[in-house]
Order: C-alpha cells, then structure tokens, then sequence
C-alpha cells in the first residue's frame, strides 16, 4: 500500500480528475458538441488509478474504447485529450482519432484502440520490446470481460506465459460487454466462469480477483505484480471487479440491466470509498478534500474551453499522416 | 406498398424466411434483447427465441467460423457482425472457410451462409469502425457480394441471400438504416446479379453502391436543373456483376462515372472500371471516372470526414469533366 500522504492525494486527485472529465464529457456530448460515440469510465476510476500509480513513466499501457480514464491515469494531457475528444486540431490525434484512439506514445500510452481485444497482443509486443532491447519497462495492458473472450486474449496470455513476457494484464469486470452478462447463473451470458481470473491457470500464471472499486486494492495487486514483471518474474493476470454507471455508449438504452443493481454499485462508489478512508484516518481534512475538488473541476473546465476555442483541423489535412515522417 | 426504414426491412426479411424455414437462425453480438448495434434484429428474439436468436460472446472468429460449420451441417445462418471493419477478426473464416469450401470439398460441401454488416462513414465512428471494405471480398471467388440502397431493394436482396447456397457478404450501409422507402406488400424476392438502373438519362452512366445511390440521384435532379441527363445504376450485387446492364447503358451515354463510398485504390469501382474498359471501351466517349474516398483511414473529426467522403457536388464535378 501506498503509505505516504503525498501519493495518497496524487491518487484521490487523479481519480476525481477522471470522474470530472467523464462527466463534462457526458455533459457535452449530450449536447451535440462532441461528434462521434463515446463510452464512458464513470464508476470504474479505482483500476486505471491503482494500476497506473505502479508505473513509472517509461512503463507502456494499452488501452480499450472505454480508455479516458487509463489515459489520464498514465499522464495523458488534460487539454489535449480533451480537444481531441471534441475532434480539434490541437489533440493529441490532430482531430483523426477522437475518443476511441487517443494516444501519447511519449507516455508510454500505445492508444485507446477501437476493436476490443485488439490492446492485448500489442502489449505481448512491447513486452518484447522490453527484453529484446534490455530495458526493465513493463506493459499493463487493460482490457475488458467481453475483451477475455477474444482469441487474442488467449492468444496473448499463452504467449506471454511462455516467453515470461514483463506484462501485467488487468481485466475491467464491469459485468457486462454492452448487453451481454459475463456471468449468470441462468440465461445469457458471456462466459461459464464467474471469475475471468481462473482463466489464468490455463496458461500457467497467476490469476487473481480483486475489489475493483478499491484503489488501494488495485495499488497493491498491481505493484506487486509489476515488481514481478520487472524482476523476471513474468506476466499475471488480475481481474477487478466493477460496474459502470452510464450505458456502453451514450444513449445506450440499457433495457438489459436492472437500475436496482446499478443503485447497488452506485454505493460502492470507489471515490467515496477512497476519501471516506483518508478522511476517517485523518490522513486528510474535509477542508482539504474540497480544495482539491475544486482545483480539479477547474482544470478540467480550462480544458473544456480550450477544447472549445481550437480550431477545426484544415481539410487539406486529411491526406496527412498516413505514412510516418520525422517530425524536427 | 408500405413505407418501411432499411432496417426494418431488413428485418421483415429475416422474420419471413424464419417463419418460412427452420433452420434459418442467427448469431451475432447484441443481437438479441439488445435488438442489434443498429436496432435491425430489433424484437426477433421474442419472436424467435433464444435459440434462433442467439447473442454471442465477443467473439467473431467463432461467429463466421460457427456459421460456416452450421451452414454445411442443413443450417442457413446469419451471422451479424456488428461493424463490417471487424471482418479483419474473422477474415480466415471469410477467405479460407467459407468462400473455398465448395470448391476445394470438389462441390460436396455448401456453404448457404449469409454475412450481414454495417459499411460506411458519416456519423464520426473514426478509423476502426467507418470502412468500406467491398474491396476486401469482391476478389474472393467462391463469395457473392450485395450492398442494397433502399428498403426494397434491402428486403428483397436478403431474402435471396438467405435461400442462396452460397455464402453471402451482405453489406449494409449504417447511414441508411433510418431512411425510408416503399416496399412490397407481397413476397417478393430480387435476384443476385440484377442491377436496377435508380433513373434513365441519356448523357452520362453513373454506376453507383450504397449510400452514393442517394448521392448520385441528388447529382442527377441538380443536373437535371441544367439539361444534363444521367443515368444511375445501382449494380445492388457486386458479385455476381450485372455487366450486361452497366456495358448497355455506358453504350447508350457514351460516358461512365463510377461513385463508391471505398477508398480508391484497389477498390470495386476500380473493377467496374476495368470492366468498361475491357468489354466496353469503344463505347466510352471520354476517360472512366471513380469518385471515390481518400486513400486515408476514415478520420474523426467531422470536417476531415466530409473532406474524406466525396460529395454530391464531387459527382456533379465529375459528370461536367466527362461531358
Ligand atoms: C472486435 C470487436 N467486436 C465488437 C466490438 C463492439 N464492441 C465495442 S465495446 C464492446 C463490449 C466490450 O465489452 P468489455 O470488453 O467487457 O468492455 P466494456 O465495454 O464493458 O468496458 C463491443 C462488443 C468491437 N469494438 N470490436
Ligand atoms: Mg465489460
């Protein structure tokens, strides 16, 4: 666990930075300024914040299309992930992406990716990268429960797994891919398994399900796991269970799942959980906590604007990029 | 008639040939109580059922693959992808499965499948979920290809796809699931590998798919406004080719447009090109145009979408160009 004030309050800041960012984006894209479809992390901030609060910056992420907060966990610019979500050309992505590709490559962060599964053998790859060129960075790849049903997950663990490969894959079990239950007793469902954690055993590494709407949960399963990456010890699965409060998509009627299960969740807010903790043990005053409230709803309101005021790309600019050039 | 969307005529097309035929089923994700990414299987599993309406994992390789072994085991299966650029994820089952097995079993084995997916930018889906990847199947042998423009053209071409012993890439294009049109009352079917020419005009052809049918007609009542009359063709089937109805009409204008939502590069209007140019080169009275997209990935934004998408004004460019 994290012991000292200062990176308590690093994570408690990043996670209300995501929540507050979600919830602009919500705002905004309600009101038709953000084109496109966007799926949101709202109720799922504990997992990109632990996880990522285990790296250093020269560790590498792949991401999924739910992938904001992953971004900004890992260091992603506020302005310029936000102005690439309303598709201007001061993001990260000049406009091309948007929501589903935002990257920063200098961060170590390999891109949101549009095709679910897709992050995960991308991650084998850096995970090559790591012992081919000798450098200890280790890759936490993120990817969702409907994402482990993919033949690249199997794929990818099978091939960490024998080439001992520096990854910690941490899967998002949010309960659902869109409408689809990853697991019920009766009815439909993704998968015969209530844990994707024991899929683990298959491939000869370790498996283990965590709370995901506990950071400090998250924190300490991922550092441990990433020190183990980082010392030879090879890759491991950690599976965090969660929800996500707003549909798959925006506008998602979400006809498939009960309001009273997303009440539940709802009281499981891994926010709430998070600074009830470091209010109760006083590691944190109430005074403190609405400081950092604050600064945080303001930052993320000067990237909104900032988002707003850019420019459109040029359309002459749709030519561009791709193939790659040295940029001086 | 009725007036129906694309959508829902793409579903009175699956229920009719359930209802007709038990071992019509489909598969796909969020296909069920979801009713589909686009709302097109809509209330099918209460009327079907669980079994005949079946949600799948994320899961596309075993969704084609699965419809290749139901399809040659006395099943008829539709499988649903639900963005056509997730075909990459299941393009064995497509090129090495399902397109070669009647061939390569000597005609023992039949692969009745159909592949029905979404096509198409235009609603800021970005790189991974916007291709047009006609190009990507057309080439296959062992494949028929269809891409309707209207409601009636979309049930009617279903439906033959769907009694058709082969397998099928039904393309759909997912801005027109909203748009409306008459369709028959009666049981109707429309063949693979009939055009339909959309409007009769003597001065240029202009073969068309998908959403550049709506395109192409727009270009031709502007055109029209200046005494320059086209003629569209909507091939509806891309393989099997309706070359008699495009070589006959290039024939008669002298002058062949081709307009395609793909990227240019390699695409099926570039083999309707080669077509013209091949069988029907001494009717042509100026050069083959393609209109088509950039040869980019589909970008986000949406002024680099429109700059990306040809226009109607593109086509009417085009048209001015060859005349
Ligand atoms: C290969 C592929 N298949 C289907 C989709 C459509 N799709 C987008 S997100 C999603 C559900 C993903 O579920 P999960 O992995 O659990 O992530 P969550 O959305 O719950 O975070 C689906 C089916 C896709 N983008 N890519
Ligand atoms: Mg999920």
């Amino acid at each position: 666990m994290k012991e000292n004030k200062e990176e308590l309050l690093e994570m408690l800041e990043k996670m209300l930075e995501i929540r507050e960012f979600e919830s602009s984006v919500q705002q905004y894209f309600a009101e038709g300024q953000i084109p496109g479809f966007v799926h949101l992390y709202l109720g799922e901030e504990a997992i990109a914040v632990g996880a990522c609060s285990a790296l250093k910056e020269d560790d590498y992420i792949t991401s999924t299309h739910r992938g904001h907060g992953h971004l900004l966990a890992k260091g992603g610019d506020v302005k310029k992930m936000m102005a690439e979500i309303f598709g201007k050309v001061t993001g990260y992505n000049r406009g091309k992406g948007g929501s589903m590709h935002i990257a920063d490559v200098s961060l170590g962060i390999l891109g949101a990716n549009g095709i679910v599964g897709a992050g995960l053998p991308i991650a084998a790859g850096s995970g090559i990268s790591s012992q081919i060129n000798g450098t200890d960075a280790v890759t936490v790849c993120f990817f969702g429960d409907g994402a482990s049903n993919r033949g690249t997950f199997h794929e990818t663990l099978n091939m960490a797994s024998v080439w001992n490969l520096p990854i910690v894959f941490v899967c998002e079990n949010n309960m659902y891919g869109i409408s689809m239950p990853q697991y019920q007793s009766d009815g439909r469902k993704g998968q015969n398994i209530k844990d994707v954690a024991d899929r683990a055993v298959g491939y000869g590494i370790s498996g283990i399900t965590i709370d995901g709407n506990d950071v400090l949960a998250v924190n300490e399963a991922v550092n441990e796991a990433v020190k183990k990456a980082r010392s030879n010890g090879g890759p491991s699965l950690i599976e965090c269970k969660t929800y996500r409060w707003r549909g798959h998509f925006e506008g998602d009627p979400t006809n498939y799942r009960d309001d009273e299960e997303l009440e539940e969740w709802k009281k499981k807010d891994p926010i709430k959980k998070f600074s009830s903790f470091l209010l109760d043990e006083e590691i944190i005053t109430e005074k403190e906590f609405k400081q950092i409230k604050d600064k945080i709803k303001e930052k993320v309101e000067e990237a909104t604007k900032f988002a707003q005021e850019s420019a459109e790309p040029s359309p002459d600019d749709v030519t561009n990029n791709v193939y790659f050039e040295e940029v001086e | 008639m009725k007036n129906l969307t694309y959508a829902e005529a793409l579903r009175e097309a699956m229920a009719e040939e359930m209802e007709k035929d038990s071992s019509v089923f489909i598969m796909g994700e969020d296909v069920g109580v979801f009713g589909g990414c686009f709302g097109v299987t809509g209330d099918l599993v209460q009327r079907f059922g669980e079994d005949r309406v079946r949600d799948t994992p994320i899961t596309e390789t075993a969704i084609v693959g699965g419809a290749v072994g139901a399809a040659m085991t006395g099943s008829r299966p539709i499988a649903e992808l639900m963005f056509a650029s997730f075909m990459g994820v299941a393009m064995d089952e497509v090129f090495n499965q399902a397109a070669k097995m009647c061939y390569m079993t000597g005609g023992q084995a039949k692969v009745p499948m159909v592949l029905r997916t979404p096509v198409g930018g235009g609603i800021g889906a970005a790189a991974q979920h916007s291709v047009c990847n006609e190009s990507w199947v057309v080439g296959i042998p062992g494949l028929k290809v269809v891409l309707p423009s209207t409601p009636a053209d979309a049930k009617g071409l279903l439906k033959s796809a769907i009694r058709d012993d082969n397998p099928v890439i039904f393309f759909e294009h997912k801005v027109l699931y909203e748009t409306k049109g008459e369709v028959p009352e009666e049981d109707y079917t429309i063949p693979l590998g009939k055009a339909d020419i959309k409007r009769e005009g003597d001065d240029a052809t202009i073969i068309a798919t998908g959403m550049f049918v709506r395109k192409a007609l727009e270009a031709a009542d502007q055109l029209a406004k200046e005494g320059i009359e086209l003629e569209v063709i909507d091939p509806r089937s891309l393989v099997p080719l309706d070359k008699e109805t495009i070589l006959a009409s290039v024939d008669k204008t002298g002058r062949a447009i081709i307009a395609t939502e793909e990227t240019k590069r390699g695409s099926f209007a570039s083999e309707v090109a080669a077509v013209i140019s091949e069988e029907g080169l001494y009717s042509l009275e100026a050069p083959i145009l393609r209109v088509c997209s950039e040869d980019t990935p589909v970008p986000f934004s949406t002024v680099l979408e429109q700059a990306y998408l040809p226009s109607t004004e593109d086509i009417i460019t085009a048209v001015k160009s060859s005349l």
